[in-house]
């Protein structure tokens, strides 16, 4: 029996505090988030169930067609953004720039916005679309003697966009360029005395052998943009009237604004079955094309 | 040597057509490179220089040299009638916010990743399957289920909970990272500290840890500038004025419509960023020591 116990417990005070941790906040939250979607549980923190009334609600809801339209344009656009920028920064970098020292210059730069606290680089975008003569672009149109413009008012899905995309990109940029890296210098060599021109080995040599990476940014970024809005919350904040608001801002504003912890909780269910779901299609669908593709390396 | 010279003009190769086609992708590349970049850089750098100026013509062009802008070093800032707080219980509040979490997680972690990297106990792979699937997991939108949870254990309003929150989220990847250094370590470095007769604590305390310290060293570092950023988490379950981190105090003042003094919104925001440019210069120069070097150390 001793001996039992002394085999254990090294494992189990090492481990316990992690466990304690991830019990706490990820599988208690979980099935949490699973029943309180079930009550409409406001700021006096009643539990009382009502079955299906915040799904019912959710579908019925005036705004709802909005925001789904947001947030398919948002995460559909940013991806595009996040994947093929990164992509075209990281060939950029490590492809055609030959100088080691200048390429790891211009993806430090890239870094600089992903490193940067939300906050800050929300309030960079906020100064530069300014509706003010105080904005940086409206200063610019000054200079020329143009009007100023108000683009966060007018197209403020633009801006979420291109703001979560340039930040999406520099992670692309990374792991795409770690790939680009770790493929044999010979591969090139030997397209370089076939005479192969840039795109075939491009297309030939380094597609392939990213796919991978490529396979996990898309389907990374998916998951974190559809649950994702935290530089929304700050930049334009939904607005206006809407506008710019996806599911996963809409959650909270509804927990966290107007207090209707049972609404959101629908919400967020709503959001992480929606997640899993675009997850499994990916899967299949990046499976098959794996299994259909012939090796384009002989 | 003379023959090779003389048919070097047969050879289309160095004809100035011939030269500008082969290096046009080149010229192309680091052009596309430029341009996006720029902007990058010039947002940066127009913080910087904004907080030093005393008026900022068309919002553009710096005239006068100022501290106006850094009085909240030592005034405090004057908001809707009421006096915020002082810039210095916010910067402490930050202070005390990163530091914890990155005491929390590196020892949570570094426990959690030893017992997973070496320890043999029954439930050992589907613990690290459940740490490979949570890193995925959007964890943001039980945010929810996460404040009830603060709400019930009377952890709401508090940065230590806060932090706790924070540790559970991040701890998976981090767990993951550690455990990964672990696996480097050799065996037998531990095998010779049995045989002398230590317990496997003293060897994972005395000979194991002291292999992985750069490792550690890095993910300390990671872990307190994603405190020191934090954004949502706190501004979600934080409300009292004491408890005001950085984050929070320069999102109240960007959210104020009525405030468009961007003199200080810089100057707090460089004040803001100064752990993150010192790291960024930092790592920056030992990148390029690397590479000047031509060989990678091990």
């Amino acid at each position: 029996m001793k001996t039992v116990i002394n085999k254990w417990k090294l494992p189990a005070v090492m481990l316990g505090p992690f466990l304690i941790l991830i019990f706490l906040f990820f599988f208690v939250p979980v099935i949490l988030t699973g029943i309180l979607a079930f009550t409409n549980m406001d700021s006096a923190m009643n539990w009382e169930f009502n079955r299906l009334l915040n799904f019912e609600k959710l579908f019925s809801d005036p705004d709802i067609s909005l925001i789904l339209r947001n947030t398919l344009l948002y995460v559909l656009f940013t991806l595009c953004i996040n994947v093929f920028f990164g992509l075209t920064l990281a060939l950029l970098t490590t492809y055609f720039m030959k100088k080691e020292q200048f390429s790891l210059l211009f993806r430090t730069i890239w870094m600089l916005p992903r490193m940067t606290p939300p906050v800050i680089y929300a309030l960079l975008w906020i100064w530069f679309f300014d509706p003010s003569e105080y904005g940086l672009l409206n200063g610019i149109r000054s200079l020329f003697g143009l009007p100023p413009v108000n683009i966060i008012g007018t197209e403020p899905m633009l801006i979420i966009i291109l703001a979560n995309g340039v930040i999406g990109a520099s992670f692309g940029m990374i792991i795409f360029s770690s790939a680009i890296k770790s493929i044999p210098e010979d591969l090139f060599y030997a397209a370089n005395i076939d005479g192969a021109s840039h795109w075939s080995i491009i297309k030939d040599i380094i597609m392939p052998a990213i796919r991978w990476p490529f396979m996990f940014v898309t389907l990374w970024q998916l998951l974190s943009l559809l649950t994702s809005y935290e530089y929304i919350l700050l930049i334009t904040n939904g607005g206006p009237l809407n506008e710019s608001e996806v599911l996963a801002l809409y959650s909270y504003h509804k927990a966290f604004q107007s207090f209707e912890f049972g609404y959101g909780a629908a919400i967020s269910l709503v959001l992480v079955v929606i997640a899993l779901v675009c997850t499994l299609i990916l899967w299949k669908l990046f499976k098959v094309k794996d299994m259909i593709g012939p090796s384009r390396i002989d | 040597m003379e023959t090779a010279g003389k048919s070097v003009p047969t050879i289309p190769g160095n004809t100035f057509l011939y030269q500008l086609k082969r290096k046009l992708p080149y010229i192309i590349s680091y052009g596309i490179l430029a341009v996006t970049t720029l902007p990058v850089i010039f947002m940066y750098l127009w913080l910087i220089i904004q907080s030093f100026a005393s008026n900022m013509k068309y919002g553009l062009i710096p005239e006068g040299f100022s501290l106006e802008n850094w009085e909240f070093l030592w005034m405090n800032i004057v908001y809707k009638g009421a006096e915020l707080p002082s810039i210095w219980t916010a910067t402490w509040n930050s202070l005390f916010f990163a530091g914890m979490l990155t005491v929390l997680e590196v020892l949570i972690g570094v426990m959690a990743g030893y017992a997973l990297s070496r320890l043999t106990f029954p439930g050992r792979e589907q613990i690290l399957k459940i740490t490979m699937i949570l890193h995925a997991f959007p964890s943001i939108a039980l945010l929810i289920a996460t404040f009830y949870i603060l709400n019930f254990m009377s952890l709401y309003d508090s940065l230590f909970g806060v932090v706790l929150v924070k540790t559970a989220l991040q701890i998976p990847m981090t767990t993951w990272i550690i455990k990964g250094f672990f696996d480097d370590v050799s065996w037998d470095l531990e095998w010779a500290g049995l045989i002398d007769g230590c317990s496997r604590i003293k060897v994972w305390f005395r000979i194991v840890l002291p292999q992985v310290k750069p490792g550690i060293a890095s993910v300390s570092i990671f872990s307190f500038l994603s405190g020191w950023s934090e954004f949502l988490l706190l501004y979600t379950f934080i409300v009292s004025n004491e408890n005001v981190t950085l984050a929070s105090f320069l999102q109240r003042l960007t959210s104020d419509p009525n405030m468009v003094n961007y003199g200080v919104l810089s100057a707090i925001s460089i004040f803001y960023l100064i752990p993150v440019l010192v790291f960024f210069i930092f790592t920056q120069k030992s990148l390029m020591k690397a590479n000047v070097g031509g060989v990678k150390k091990v």
